[in-house]
């Protein structure tokens, strides 16, 4: 009989062996899949994205000529700020290339140059009025066809009608290049430039403002509010009570809302009701506090439950008010996690788009926010417009923003990580 | 910890009083919002508007047209918007409802045209449609041989339509019913093409009469029926929405050359390389075909000023100038670099004239 057994155990020993085996690769295909869609996602973006911090310079000979700028040699700054520096671009570009007719020609050969230019010079003359009536041999953005061009984006082979730099136009990019008039270099531009419509100025320093601002408004609002509701209904609220039971079951189902929701109650109650303006961090802040409140508040109270109950239970013994209890023991003792789940919630709210849609963020700001009323986007609306820009250079900008908006993530999540790792406490 | 908690409560105070104190604070920016067409070229008129003057640059929302008459007409106070964008005129309804809220005067401006283009990738076969031939593709039903009868659409390959035409499954891609694109081709292209059929404008005409004679509810009824024949894009499968960007149907025609798709005319300028616009009524999309009226789907382009915000924000005046200023909307101006069709010089003389004027807009 005790042998008969055995045996039986041993016909089937094989057959769970390769039930595990099986079970453990599919457990490894599963992650073999998953790995292979995040890489080809990531190498995806970061081909598309990586162009985009290289950024190409055109050098142009500028004769700062104080006629065709139409200034007396009496000037205010006012007048500086307003003489015609676009003529003086146009000029000296037609110097470099003579020759050239026809309206047509004569407006590409404008397009050479980034519409910055003429601001840049601006500035650059207001800095330095010394310069004026003198020749500057200067080094401007350059156009984003040419951009485009330069990192390969335009084949030379395809018919003239099909191509975005037409035959004429590809012999003075060649003109300059042979002059080394053309270069690439590492596009600062993209980190401390604001929002743009030309690709070549367009940069991201505006969007991680709002969003720097945006989070700080959140985080203002939700680390309190979500901590306290959490200690409240964990270690202070009546057990088995109906109105405890309601709020909690309306947390978890908060949780678990479509986050476009938060921002049409943000619409309704914070801009209908409070008149809180459109567009600003401040409103982004309030409807990402709603959104992150229900991940916060379960995170915490998930925090404070692995606090165990001796610890409680001999703080009390000791003459410890309740009020004590938690504050002096229990809290520190939770706070990794809290402070885990705070970051994911902020890491959550920080790639949010969809809430904001309904309160005016998705909108063109071309100035950096200077505090949380003044008119702002946030990093991911910046990525959603730029995808849908029709210029052709906005295609690896769009790719480089996610890259940057990754980083931030990633950054953010590893921080928690290291908080947990560090403040954990094993009971 | 004790001292966590009690800064956390300053911040909290602090920051409850910021909010009040900052919602009395007045705008020193203009507040834009409506279409997604608009929007590509009002943002650069802002940009060189912020530049030029180096004050503040307007904040431009991308709502629709609809949604920014909406947000435009709810009232006349400093926090709603000054300017409205739109890819059609403001209609009759909206014009009303900004009476009746309070925003009296209206200042009109068009700026210029859009073309809306029918294309598919370079590797796929040249395109020569007519409206008929789009209407009876896309049309959720078509007339039947009988004048009065509507048949569901049984066309599924566009030989079925037209010998002349490739061999190949219906399949457009286009914007869904939300977008002012959408609207627009429905409008322009489909209409068009129902429109050929006689007995289908005779409902239309029908309308007209029934309205003059003062019988609302038979002109507004026989106004829905046209609309509902006209305007119904079949949902089988044949149209395909896309979502409201432009690129990403660029991108899939790219990958499928038999798809034909449904966008606007800058997207089709920019990426001129990867696809092809089709010929509608025998005539090839581009910038003449569109400026001159012959390219039938083309529709104009407008903004809105609230005339009683001059003054009250600054810089409104100065951005209705930079707008219709030659530099801008000229045949040579930056706008046309990014694909706006301009009006003709004599139209553009006379809009340029009356929006400086700040003249209001009156409907009946």
């Amino acid at each position: 009989m005790n042998k008969n057994t055995t045996e039986i155990i041993k016909l089937k020993l094989a057959k769970r062996y390769a039930k595990e085996k099986r079970f453990k690769l599919y457990g490894i295909s599963a992650i073999a899949v998953s790995i292979a869609f995040l890489l080809s996602l990531l190498i995806n973006i970061s081909v598309t994205g990586l162009p985009a911090f290289q950024q190409t310079y055109i050098n142009i000979e500028v004769d700062i000529d104080s006629k065709l700028l139409k200034l007396d040699s009496q000037y205010s700054e006012q007048e500086l700020f307003r003489a015609n520096y676009s003529k003086v671009v146009k000029q000296s570009l037609k110097a470099m290339f003579p020759g050239v007719k026809g309206r047509k020609q004569k407006r590409a050969l404008r397009q050479l140059v980034s519409k910055s230019a003429i601001y840049q010079l601006r500035d650059f003359v207001i800095d330095n009025p010394s310069v004026i009536d003198t020749k500057q041999s200067l080094w401007f953005l350059a156009r984003d066809d040419v951009d485009v061009f330069m990192k390969g984006g335009i084949d030379r082979s395809l018919p003239e009608s099909d191509r975005r730099l037409k035959d004429f136009q590809l012999v003075w990019v060649d003109k300059l290049l042979s002059e080394n008039r053309l270069e690439k270099r590492f596009n600062v531009s993209f980190f401390t430039e604001d929002d743009s419509r030309e690709p070549e100025q367009a940069g991201i320093k505006g969007a991680m403002i709002g969003s720097l601002l945006t989070m700080l408004v959140t985080m203002l609002l939700s680390f309190p509010i979500g901590v306290s509701t959490a200690i409240y209904l964990e270690e202070f609220a009546p057990k088995n009570n109906k109105w405890v039971d309601l709020i909690e079951i309306n947390i978890n189902n908060l949780a678990a809302v479509p986050s476009i929701v938060f921002g049409l109650l943000g619409l309704a109650v914070f801009i209908g009701l409070f008149g809180v303006p459109r567009s600003v961090p401040l409103i982004g802040g309030l409807v990402l506090t709603l959104m992150t409140l229900p991940t916060i508040i379960i995170t915490s109270r998930a925090a404070l439950k692995a606090v165990p109950p001796s610890i409680r239970e001999a703080a009390l013994a000791l003459g410890a008010s309740r009020v004590q209890t938690t504050f002096h023991h229990v809290v520190p003792a939770a706070m990794p996690g809290i402070l885990t789940g705070t970051i994911i919630g902020m890491a959550q709210a920080l790639g949010e788009t969809a809430p904001l849609l309904m309160i005016g963020m998705v909108a063109f700001i071309a100035d950096v926010p200077q505090g949380i009323t003044d008119p702002s986007t946030v990093l991911p609306v910046q990525i959603y417009l730029w995808s849908d820009s029709p210029e052709r250079a906005f295609t690896e900008r769009t790719s480089a923003a996610i890259m940057v908006l990754l980083g931030f993530l990633i950054v953010m999540n590893f921080l928690a990580v290291i908080m947990r790792k560090k403040f954990e406490k094993k009971w | 910890m004790k001292n966590i908690y009690k800064s956390t409560a300053v911040i909290i105070a602090s920051s409850a009083i910021m909010s009040i104190s900052n919602s009395v604070v007045a705008r020193d920016y203009i507040d834009v919002v409506g279409s997604s067409t608009v929007y590509p070229f009002a943002t650069v008129v802002a940009e060189t508007f912020g530049k030029k003057t180096g004050g503040k640059t307007p904040k431009i929302e991308s709502t629709g047209s609809g949604g920014g008459m909406k947000l435009f007409c709810a009232g006349n106070g400093i926090s709603t918007p000054d300017i409205t964008n739109a890819s059609r005129r403001i209609k009759l309804s909206e014009y009303n409802k900004c009476q009746k809220n309070g925003v009296k005067d209206i200042i009109e401006v068009m700026i210029g045209f859009d073309g809306i283009a029918i294309a598919n990738s370079k590797q796929g076969p040249a395109f020569n449609l007519t409206r008929r031939e789009l209407f009876l593709a896309l049309a959720k039903q078509v007339p039947n041989d009988q004048a009065g009868e509507l048949i569901d659409n049984p066309y599924t390959k566009w030989s079925d339509i037209n010998p002349a035409l490739p061999n190949t499954k219906i399949e457009v891609l286009g914007p869904p019913p939300t977008s002012g694109t959408r609207d627009a081709f429905a409008e322009l292209a489909l209409q068009g093409g129902c429109f050929t059929y006689d007995w289908i404008k005779q409902i239309k005409k029908d309308s007209k009469t029934a309205k003059k004679s003062g019988d609302k509810s038979l002109a507004s009824q026989l106004k829905k029926k046209y609309k509902t024949i006209c305007h119904s894009i079949r949902e089988d499968g044949s149209y395909v929405e896309v979502g409201e960007n432009d690129n990403l149907i660029v991108e899939k025609l790219r990958a499928n050359p038999k798809a034909l798709g449904v966008f606007g005319f800058s997207f089709l300028d920019q990426n001129s390389d990867v696809v092809k616009g089709a010929v509608i009524d025998g005539v090839k999309i581009d910038f003449e075909a569109i400026a001159d009226g012959s390219y039938p789907i083309s529709r104009p382009l407008y903004f809105y000023v609230k005339k009683s915000h001059v003054g009250k924000v600054p810089g409104i005046k100065e951005f209705i100038a930079e707008f219709t200023s030659e530099d801008a909307w000229g045949e040579d101006g930056y706008l046309t670099d990014k694909g706006l069709i301009p009006l003709s010089d004599d139209a553009r003389q006379k809009m340029s004239d009356s929006a400086n004027g700040l003249a209001p807009l009156k409907m009946q």
